[in-house]
């Protein structure tokens, strides 16, 4: 630590910082569409990471269509890309809980493995489309620059916009589950799925469009990604693993909980990594967070219910 | 005492399926492959531990491990530091910056050899390491979650970031483990050259013998009234705990159990096989060996070693040939397996084939007995 | 009178996010009654069961039984100092026999290792062949358990409790789903097993309880409402207007 002056370590601090916020945010919205998933509905999905993979993807495409295509439309894609990604990880998601996941929702062991068994499935069909090496989506220019509020710190713009992003669907999912009628309805058939059927919720419509919307998230958390990283068939499943421990972390049915645990599973990772190899700064986060579980499994934020 | 040995074997119908297997480990295998292809069976034989443990600890636990491949290295870890010390004696390491420390530390500046390496120099230490390491980490792991009820798939979750944690860890720390590569050219134990043909054939029945060994002792936990304790569990865990038993030291006990069974098998793969890397220890591998369990049905001790052998020899038969094709074969046995045959080959075997056997032998029974009855009226 | 008392519960409490499910229970039970509560739902009434038998922690008060803080211990333990309890909705092994869910339940071998070297002794059998004959059963030994009738797995479980001999056995609605006669032959049971233990019940029909109670205790809200024989609880106006008045 020595080796560093005061503000040399201020200025590392808010960088790697930064970058958290960038992880921050993929991992926020990985967490959100499993939280949503898991906390809400029970069901572990495995192949949550492959969603975001497809996201990734649809990103990868929209950039090479409209290069060779419309050029000239370039500046714009993205945007609409975004909302690509999002529906066609939804259409997919919808198409996976009607073909699998409605049969399993009484046993979550087998989920697991089955959901395990589709993320190898979609690992491998990635790989026969688009190929085993990693692809990087053609970004628009504007969001290629940084910014120098002070000549020692230096912020990628593309990190900012994906924390917009980020905090736009957060807030979109809180307004839809918390304002929303439909909303209402998630929530009522997550308690009492008998009792909202008897009260005449449609609740197999309502699971399966729950967990296509958590799909969609993640396929937003993939659109998000392409800006950090290059994506590969396995990309999604190097995240899984952090993905749950965030869930798990902010306590599972807790928004808020989720939110937290992701920025500071984020953080302490990204500065950690500074100070630290790669490896070890990931080692002593999921340490830490293993650690605090077996001591408070209920995870951070858990509400007391009568039971 | 021979109530005991019934018991392990299974009474009648499991003492049928264990001589079967045995006899195809120990006599059909053998007779039929060359050393090269039973050399692979072994290996495949080393998994089905793991496999084994996982019916414990799943099929009747109703824990699912994602972290079974951890134990397997920790037994694997510890056979390949003795191992590996053995082989880096002071003359065949002479041309090292530091001649007798592992050839890997050499390469990674490491001039002393660490303190956890020293004791794996005795062989009675590595021996206990191989049983205690697991068992105390998986205890301690066990213990802290079990004790505070958490369970499922929390539980499952759990295991699995331990799995990746440990993979990463010991691909880190390439001056202690060897790194990406693990520890290899492993060569004598005890002065016993591992790598010859005879060693070889000998390893393959020590293994088979131990595998046998190990699911009769399971055979004898699961008759005892702690395998009736565990299907109450799974049924009526309030119950359990409102009859006045601490439920989680039944878990705990499980999930070691199937630990230590782990370890036994990596300490077998490390000594058949050669090596031992991080590539077998982690997320992938650990979740590989809850479909063995599956493929052969997740209650069935028999079944896993059968579903060990099928899978991987699938796995070898067509990453050879067909690598993309595997995945996708993969991945429709894991959906398979929940969605259309949960009971797996051992279920497929008692709704299909378990009546016709239990026939047949009835009937052989009463053609012998009839065979006496004739005697007694030839003699009256 | 105090070295009679068995059970004694001192200003209990539980709150969950603020809402007082038991508010200041005081209750005591002595050795050989036979004590029904009863209450409109919500009362309170399995929640009391459950921080005595430990299932939930209370948030303050004491609940003493034969000199041990019952608080303070783990589920198992309580059980272990001879308190039983039986679920609201049977909770038995289906997929076991009658014997063996009577043997599982039998107080022996309860640790790891003991119930690794558990046997079947004599002595078990005896016990169980005893316990089966209490509880109408007998020609059921080895029937698997989930095929019983819903009555039968009622008995069952009370069966399991009356195994480990506990001196004090707390029953919730052990008649719900009951046929008349079975009711009949249930409030003989009762009255046969509470010589030398305490039993706390909890049950609505008014005539099942009318059949067995030494003494009744109305909660409301959490709270106290009235103690007494039946007779006095039913003439009870604040009982009358809990029960009738909304």
């Amino acid at each position: 630590m020595d080796a560093y002056s005061l503000s040399d370590l201020w200025s590392i601090l808010v960088m790697q910082g930064f970058s958290g916020l960038s992880l921050f945010s993929v991992l926020l919205l990985m967490a959100l569409g499993l939280a949503i998933i898991f906390g809400q509905m029970g069901v572990i999905n495995m192949a949550h990471g492959e969603f975001m993979t497809i996201g990734a993807y649809t990103i990868y495409s929209f950039s090479k269509l409209t290069e060779t295509y419309f050029p000239t439309l370039m500046p714009y894609y993205f945007i609409v890309a975004i909302l690509g990604a999002f529906l066609i990880a939804f259409v997919v998601g919808y198409l996976v809980e009607y073909t699998l996941i409605r049969h399993l929702y009484k046993r979550p062991l087998d989920t697991l493995l089955a959901t395990w068994g589709l993320s190898l499935i979609m690992q491998q069909l990635f790989r026969s489309a688009f190929g085993a090496r990693e692809v990087s989506a053609t970004l628009p220019d504007w969001l290629m620059g940084s910014w120098k509020p002070t000549p020692d710190i230096d912020i990628p713009l593309n990190g900012i916009f994906v924390m917009v992003m980020s905090i736009l669907v957060t807030g979109a999912v809180v307004l839809f589950l918390f304002r929303s009628n439909w909303g209402l309805k998630v929530r009522a058939t997550t308690q009492n799925r008998v009792m909202a059927g008897a009260v005449g919720i449609n609740t197999k419509k309502i699971d399966r469009v729950t967990f296509a919307i958590g799909c969609g998230i993640a396929g937003v958390a993939g659109a998000c990604f392409t800006t950090i990283a290059s994506t590969g068939p396995t990309s999604g499943s190097l995240y899984i693993v952090d993905t749950f421990l965030v869930v798990v972390f902010g306590g599972s049915a807790s928004l808020f909980g989720t939110v937290a645990s992701a920025f500071s599973i984020a953080q302490a990772q990204s500065v950690l990594t500074f100070f630290l190899t790669n490896a070890m700064g990931k080692v002593v986060t999921l340490m830490t967070i293993i650690t605090i579980l077996m001591m408070r499994p209920e995870g951070l934020f858990r509400s007391k219910v009568r039971r | 005492m021979n109530a005991l040995l019934n018991r392990a074997l299974g009474e009648r119908n499991g003492a049928i399926g264990l001589a079967v297997l045995a006899v195809i480990i120990l006599l059909i295998m053998p007779l039929a492959l060359d050393i090269f292809r039973l050399n692979l069976v072994g290996k495949y034989l080393t998994y089905a531990f793991a496999a084994v443990g996982l019916v414990m600890v799943w099929g009747y636990g109703g824990i699912l491990s994602l972290g079974q491949g951890v134990f397997f290295g920790f037994g694997g870890y510890c056979m390949a530091m003795f191992l590996k010390l053995e082989a880096s004696d002071l003359t065949s390491t002479a041309h090292q910056t530091t001649p007798g420390i592992p050839d890997f530390m050499d390469w990674n500046q490491v001039t002393q050899l660490p303190m956890i390496w020293q004791p794996f120099h005795s062989f009675a230490f590595t021996v206990f390491a191989i049983i205690a390491v697991p068992l105390l980490i998986s205890y301690v792991i066990s213990a802290a979650m079990f004790k505070r009820r958490v369970g499922g798939v929390y539980f499952s979750i759990i295991t699995q970031a331990i799995a990746a944690i440990l993979t990463i860890l010991v691909v880190g720390q390439q001056g202690l483990t060897g790194g990406i590569n693990g520890i290899t050219d492993l060569k004598t134990l005890n002065g016993w050259n591992i790598n010859t043909d005879s060693a070889k054939y000998l390893l393959y029945f020590i293994n088979g013998a131990l595998l046998l060994g190990v699911i009769m002792v399971c055979n004898l936990v699961l008759s005892s009234k702690l395998g009736r304790l565990l299907l109450a569990l799974r049924d009526k865990e309030d119950r359990v705990r409102f009859s006045g038993y601490d439920v989680a030291n039944f878990k705990i006990f499980t999930f070691c159990m199937g630990a230590v069974i782990s370890a036994i098998g990596g300490a077998m793969f490390t000594l058949q096989v050669g090596f031992m890397s991080p590539s077998i220890i982690g997320i992938v591998p650990s979740i590989e060996m809850v479909i063995f369990a599956a493929i052969g049905g997740r209650m069935s001790l028999v079944g896993a070693v059968y579903g060990t052998l099928i899978v991987n020899y699938g796995k070898t038969a067509f990453s050879e040939s067909f690598p993309s094709l595997w995945l996708l074969f993969m991945g429709a046995m894991f959906i398979g397996v929940v969605m259309v045959f949960p009971n797996g080959l051992a279920g497929l075997y008692q709704s299909h084939l378990n009546d016709r056997v239990t026939r047949l032998l009835n009937r052989i029974k009463k053609v012998k007995s009839s065979d006496q009855l004739k005697v007694v009226k030839a003699e009256s | 009178m105090s070295e009679k008392i068995a059970l004694s519960i001192e200003d209990l409490t539980v709150s969950f996010d603020g809402f007082k499910a038991v508010d200041k229970l005081s209750l005591y039970v002595e050795k050989n009654e036979l004590r029904v509560i009863i209450g409109p739902n919500g009362a309170g009434k399995t929640t009391v069961l459950d921080l005595i038998c430990g299932k939930t922690r209370a948030t303050s008060g004491t609940i003493n039984f034969n000199g041990a803080e019952l608080t303070r211990y783990p589920e198992h333990k309580i059980v272990q100092l001879g308190v039983g309890r039986k679920f609201q909705t049977p909770s038995i092994y289906e997929n076991l026999t009658v014997l063996e869910n009577l043997e599982i339940s039998y107080p022996e071998g309860r640790g790891v290792f003991g119930s690794l070297t558990f046997k079947r002794t004599e002595q078990v059998t005896q016990r169980i062949l005893e316990v089966a004959e209490t509880i109408f059963l007998t020609e059921f030994l080895n029937t698997q358990s989930g095929l019983l009738s819903h009555g039968q797995k009622q008995w069952l479980e009370i069966g399991m409790l009356l195994i480990q001999d506990p001196e004090l056995l707390m029953l919730d609605e052990p008649v719900a789903g009951m046929s008349v006669s079975e009711r009949e032959k249930t409030a003989d049971l009762l009255n046969k097993i509470c010589q030398g233990r305490s039993v706390i019940v909890i049950e609505h029909d008014m005539e099942f309880v009318k059949r067995i109670a030494h003494k009744v205790t109305v909660l409301h809200q959490g709270k106290l409402l009235a103690e007494g024989n039946m007779e006095s609880v039913q003439n009870n106006p604040k009982v009358i207007e809990v029960y009738l008045g909304h």
